[in-house]
């Protein structure tokens, strides 16, 4: 293996963070040492290799950590860029509206989509928060239609930066469509995107990793079952 | 001065994050047309170019748009090579984007939380603050910049704690800018303001102190705008 021998990843199966880095170690066909959280608990190893957020995904490299889930998947792209084809866009511009999309699903979207998941009625909140994460998905298949240049995937011909930032949140959508009984997908609306996740869904990298909906839906449950636990002692 | 076709910067001359990009585009030397956003009343040129943001700093080159002050940092890093901003070394690429989300992630909102807090609040919110000074002063200790020798991509990214922070001191009357408890970082912004590119780009600090009485007044009246 390129780069060194030891690698280790400390993350979760459920969170699509870590399923970000371990769709990029797979794309360049690095082999790794997962070692899983229990949930609710910080190891010792997590809490000494990210003192600064104390958070999953930590990937470390020769004893070295690497935090923050897409830069780790940067990270990976720079030290393994031999080894299967670019997980960044190739053009200085096309990197930029990449890297513009996942910032503003991890700041503006996701966090709209984790209220869909915590939502404990069907309030104004909620209803906000739906409709937050419909016009994301409409802003997203524009995205779409202009990344991919008629391509598979946002990265053009194979999975890349932007698939990797808004695929690993896929399963947690249908998992919040569930457990909030709320429809957000629509099929009429978004074909670009539907299509464009089943063939992420079933690419080689990806699809030993993505978890299953009704798995993250018992779980997304069980933390939250916790939570109130918690807040009501 | 390095040109490499037609770059404009739409910004406004208070904000930050707006003088970050320009202090990377002054380090590399290149030539740029600087248009003033009225944030009040936003032109339709900043709304065509970030429809979803609606906000500075927006980056114009050849006429293609770039949003977000850290994605307009990496593409100026990337198109104009000279003067690199971004270590090669993978490992130190991941750092210096680290202490950058830092920034934004944590030291950001902890100067937030101080400025507007009030009363029993206050204490608490500096104490959040104190933290992410410990976690910047641990990081800096044993050299001049974040970026080492030179200053780097972080250093642009932060460098708004080197100005903006004292401002918010004076606007909000506190004080967290140790040199006893917080000696690495204190030096940091003392080096960090000597850098000409930096120096020779700054707001006046009377202008900006009274701007950001005015924000501050605005927003404690009307906590939700």
């Amino acid at each position: 293996m390129a780069g060194g021998q030891e690698l280790k990843l400390l993350g979760l199966w459920a969170s699509p963070f870590v399923l970000r880095s371990r769709i990029a170690l797979n794309l360049k066909g690095v082999g790794y040492e997962f070692l899983e959280e229990v949930p609710g608990t910080k190891s010792e190893l997590l809490l000494r290799s990210n003192p600064v957020y104390k958070k999953m995904p930590v990937l470390i490299h020769n004893g070295k950590p690497i935090c923050e889930s897409m830069i780790i998947v940067q990270y990976i792209d720079g030290v393994w860029d031999a080894a299967g084809p670019s997980i960044l866009p190739s053009d200085p511009y096309d990197r930029a509206i990449a890297r513009f999309w996942a910032v503003y699903i991890d700041d503006k979207w996701f966090p709209s989509l984790i209220k869909i998941i915590k939502a404990k009625a069907d309030d104004e909140e909620t209803a906000e928060a739906r409709e937050q994460v419909i016009a994301g998905l409409q802003l997203l298949e524009e995205a779409f239609e202009k990344c991919s240049k008629g391509k598979d995937f946002f990265g053009g011909e194979s999975v890349g930066y932007l698939d990797i930032a808004f695929g690993c949140y896929w399963g947690w959508l249908k998992a919040g469509e569930k457990m909030a009984g709320i429809k957000l997908l629509d099929e009429e609306k978004t074909p670009l995107l539907m299509g464009w996740a089943e063939r992420f869904c079933s690419a080689d990298a990806v699809k030993e990793l993505m978890p299953e909906v009704d798995q993250l839906v018992e779980f997304g449950n069980m933390i939250r079952a916790r939570q109130n636990a918690a807040a009501a002692n | 001065m390095v040109s490499g076709g037609e770059v404009k910067l739409f910004g406004m001359w208070a904000s930050p994050a707006v003088r970050r990009v320009e202090w990377a585009l002054k380090l590399k030397g290149i030539k740029y047309e600087y248009v003033e956003e009225d944030i009040s009343n936003k032109s339709g040129a900043l709304v065509q170019y970030n429809p979803i943001n609606k906000q500075v700093p927006v980056l114009l080159h050849n006429g293609k748009p770039i949003v977000e002050s850290l994605v307009i940092l990496e593409y100026i890093d990337e198109v104009w090579k000279h003067h690199p901003i971004l270590p090669k070394d993978p490992y130190e690429r991941a750092m210096a984007r680290f202490w950058a989300a830092y920034s934004e992630d944590k030291c950001r909102d902890a100067v937030r939380r101080v400025f507007f807090a009030e009363g029993g609040e206050r204490a608490k919110a500096i104490e959040c603050l104190e933290e992410t000074l410990r976690a910047l002063d641990g990081e800096l200790e044993g050299k001049e910049f974040f970026g080492g020798e030179n200053i780097g991509f972080s250093d642009l990214v932060l460098g708004w704690m080197a100005f903006w922070l004292g401002v918010s001191e004076e606007v909000a009357s506190f004080e967290v800018l140790d040199p006893k408890k917080f000696p690495w970082f204190t030096s940091w912004i003392d080096n960090f303001l000597q850098v000409p590119a930096i120096k020779e780009n700054l707001p006046p600090r009377d202008k900006t102190v009274a701007f950001f009485h005015g924000y501050r007044r605005l927003h404690l009246a009307a906590p939700n705008c």
